[in-house]
């Protein structure tokens, strides 16, 4: 029996081919992966699905029907919901109107408030844990305001606003842990599994494999707009998903270990504390050394960046850059020769708007003008001095960052660093949600920098990521810093241990 | 070809296009009038108001804020420069605190955006009614009727100086604009204003002190709105508190149309320019043709709606 079949679809754009034969087939009842690189066509099928794009050729049915919705509202009707990475709630109304939005019960265009109230609090029920006195329900209720819940919070909302309608038959989610803590985590695989075992069939889209692996029943991989493979979970291992996403193993994704030596301390901080987040932060950074920082998400490590770097306040403890003590604020962090890179590309690593040439110099101007005037040649060439660098795949610095695919734009960010030749790099997720190709690049550009005496500070949430290139790691955990720790014989389970507090 | 196709891409293509046919359809209903010099020289000539605070517009706009107190600032300015002149003070002197006056409240307004973390919008909504008000204060609510001591030459030629064309205040526009456009293209501060305008976010990571900025360039708009006033005094030849209301609409219009986007980090001197002669061409124009005051404010009302949906859909359109 088969519920949703992808039947050769393909779809271009312009030249891009985009999806070039996509034919798999998912079943009720069950969870199944989508698995492949950033570009391998993932997103295309979700907005075929959602009816935001129509394909080219091939068929696609649900239940066996054609399945050819116009708008994601058509979608919906057909069964077909969608749960989208960037959640899409109006964070100013509450729980219920959003769960009902688009689809009111009214009469003559009059709310029916009642109902309104009993469809919302039907669909939470589904994703909330049914405990005696709702203790873990983190606040949901129908008439709770979007903008007061957490990120977590907001995902089921999301689940709950999909599944509530009454065709509800495949429920697509979209990189749905990206942004959760493990626990939170755990909690959405828990309502994952109810609702597969309510007989729904749930598209899992993910960069985590381990997830996969723990979540999913069956599996497909997309590699280049085609389905390389597919079948059961339990027949494959993270390392044969690697190699068929990728075409190779997955061990070569780090570059191999030099032997690195430290330097002079060019960072030190004793007891930092932020508004809310650090609480208690005390590192000594040396140069020629790669530092990992792990935690889990809402753990702080992005707010002592952004405390060390001057932009956000600091209410404790001490920072000593080289030899400047005290807080500063960017552009003179910038002269002490730190750079961060943030960990949300798209709203402030790059201007999307700005070509690839003016984001890679733009931390760079007062070294490539004179008396306050430049020639834009000399940025672009500056600027193609990088991509050349980096291998930034454009054709062209003066086109828009927003051209590039995210990989690209990241390395783009990183360039400004470079260009900067800052000393000190605060680097906050560096290889979230790009391709692996980029990534490689990405580790061995760290390694090379760290051979070369910067310092690097990165943070990651990728465990292997932080064991496979860093020369010692600490773990923060609800706001505190713990020790650092040499890297040979530590294992990810001890990490994880200490994030969680365990 | 290339070339061509290089052409059309500039945010200023657009407008410049409209200006040209716009003309031409004038041209040909009143061949006569319309191709006369004098007729171009008095729409230059009209132009230079707007014009001119169209550029600090343009630059406020491209930083990714609005300033609707410039019609309020003109009005100060001919009213603090006419006073001065009705002391006895010489027009050149007068003129400098004028704009001297205009550009220090223009780095309050930036300063205030800054420091209060409030909208641009909101901030200047207030100075707008500050501005009128200290305006009217200062004028005694009244017109005041100074010796223009020669600043009138600024807006004509004169009988012995036809060799200017046209009026030295339009050539001074003109001058303005190109300054300020090579600001924008050659120098560090221009690249940070279109950076903070494009993402404030990243500027700032990037080490750029926005608030610098923001103060720099609403001084710079309010050194330009202290010009546009000096020229709406050598106009007027009085100064007039109850002047240039709904100004700010006009110029910020003028941006628009030339390819400024609200949003920020677009904006292009050339194109407001054209933005503005082109509304002055619509006015003209049907004026010549004996169209009533209400159709020219819907035509200029719809040319404004035209330009910026063309705007929007090329912006759409995928590379």
């Amino acid at each position: 029996m088969t519920r949703l079949l992808f039947d050769n679809v393909t779809k271009s754009f312009g030249a891009t081919r985009a999806l070039r034969g996509v034919s798999f087939e998912a079943k009720p009842g069950s969870v199944h992966a989508i698995v492949g690189e950033n570009g391998a066509g993932k997103s295309t099928l979700m907005n075929i699905l959602a009816g935001a794009v129509k394909p080219d050729s091939g068929t696609i049915t649900v239940d066996g029907a054609p399945h050819t919705p116009k708008d994601p509202q058509q979608a919906r009707d057909a069964g077909v919901a969608m749960v989208h990475q960037e959640l899409s709630l109006c964070t100013h109304l509450t729980v219920a109107e959003n769960i009902v939005l688009g689809v009111e019960p009214s009469r003559f265009g009059v709310l029916n408030r009642r109902a309104i109230q009993e469809t919302a609090q039907k669909a939470l029920a589904e994703v909330l844990p049914q405990t005696p006195g709702g203790d873990d329900s983190g606040g949901i209720t129908p008439g709770a305001k979007v903008s007061d819940l957490p990120p977590s919070a907001r995902q089921l909302v999301e689940i709950a606003r999909a599944i509530s309608h009454p065709a509800c038959r495949v429920l697509v989610l979209d990189e749905p842990t990206s942004s959760l803590t493990s626990h939170d985590a755990a909690r959405l695989f828990q309502v994952i599994h109810k609702l597969r075992d309510k007989g729904l069939t749930i598209l899992y889209i993910s960069h985590f494999l381990e997830e996969v692996m723990a979540i999913a029943d069956r599996y497909t991989v997309f590699r280049d707009g085609v389905t390389v493979a597919s079948g059961n979970v339990a027949d494959t291992s993270v390392n044969d998903l690697v190699e068929k996403m990728a075409g190779r193993r997955g061990e070569e994704v780090f570059p191999p270990r030099t032997k690195r030596s430290p330097g002079e301390e060019v960072v030190h901080i004793e007891h930092l504390a932020g508004k809310v987040r650090p609480v208690d932060v005390s590192l000594s950074l040396r140069r020629g050394e790669i530092v990992g920082l792990f935690g889990l998400v809402g753990a702080g490590r992005t707010e002592f960046f952004r405390a060390l770097f001057g932009l956000d306040p600091i209410k404790n403890g001490s920072i000593k850059v080289g030899s400047f003590l005290g807080p500063a604020s960017p552009s003179t962090r910038l002269s002490q020769g730190v750079g961060l890179l943030s960990e949300d590309r798209a709203a402030e690593g790059v201007a999307l708007s700005l070509s690839i040439s003016d984001n890679i110099v733009m931390s760079a101007l007062r070294r490539l003008s004179k008396w306050g005037f430049f020639l834009p040649k000399t940025h672009e060439l500056e600027a193609s001095r990088w991509v050349e660098r980096l291998s930034i795949k454009t054709s062209d610095a003066t086109l828009p960052v927003s051209s590039l695919s995210g990989g690209n734009q990241q390395k783009a960010a990183i360039a400004r660093l470079l260009c900067r030749d800052v000393d000190i790099f605060l680097l906050d997720e560096p290889t979230r949600g790009i391709d692996i190709t980029s990534k490689t690049q990405i580790y061995k550009l760290l390694i090379d920098l760290a051979a070369k005496g910067k310092a690097v500070l990165v943070i990651s949430s990728y465990l292997p990521e932080l064991l496979g290139i860093c020369d010692r790691i600490a773990v923060m955990s609800r706001g505190t810093l713990g020790p650092l720790h040499e890297v040979g014989g530590l294992r990810e389970e001890d990490l994880l241990r200490e994030a969680l507090g365990a | 070809m290339n070339a061509l196709r290089a052409l059309a891409k500039k945010p200023w293509f657009g407008p410049l296009l409209a200006l040209i046919v716009v003309y031409l359809l004038f041209l040909m209903w009143t061949p006569d009038t319309f191709a006369r010099p004098i007729t171009l020289i008095t729409m230059a000539r009209q132009t230079v108001v707007v014009g001119t605070a169209a550029v600090g517009m343009t630059l406020v706009i491209l930083l990714g804020g609005i300033d609707l107190s410039v019609g309020s600032l003109v009005a100060l300015t001919t009213v603090i420069t006419a006073r001065l002149l009705q002391n006895g003070m010489s027009a050149a002197s007068a003129a400098m605190v004028g704009i001297f006056a205009a550009t220090a409240i223009g780095a309050i307004n930036g300063g205030l955006i800054v420091g209060l973390r409030v909208t641009p919008f909101l901030i200047t909504l207030g100075t707008m009614s500050i501005l009128r008000g200290a305006a009217k204060g200062l004028a005694d609510e009244q017109k005041i009727d100074a010796p223009t001591r020669g600043l009138e030459m600024l807006m004509t030629t004169g009988p012995n100086r036809s060799w200017m064309i046209v009026p030295p205040g339009v050539w001074t526009t003109l001058l303005l604009a190109g300054i300020f456009a090579a600001v924008l293209h050659f120098t560090v501060f221009g690249k940070h204003a279109k950076a903070v305008g494009s993402n404030e976010r990243t500027a700032r990571l990037a080490g750029i002190q926005v608030g610098r900025i923001k103060v720099y360039t609403y001084a710079i708009a309010g050194f330009l709105a202290g010009i546009a006033g000096i020229f709406e005094l050598s106009t007027l030849t009085v100064g007039d508190p109850t002047d240039s209301i709904g100004l700010e609409l006009s110029v910020i219009a003028s941006v628009v149309i030339g390819g400024g986007s609200l949003a920020g980090g677009q904006g292009s001197i050339v194109g407001a320019l054209l933005g503005a002669l082109l509304m002055t061409v619509i006015r003209t124009g049907s004026t010549q043709v004996g169209l009533p005051n209400w159709v020219q404010e819907i035509l200029t009302g719809a040319i404004i709606i035209v330009a910026t949906g063309i705007d929007s859909a090329r912006q759409r359109k995928p590379a």
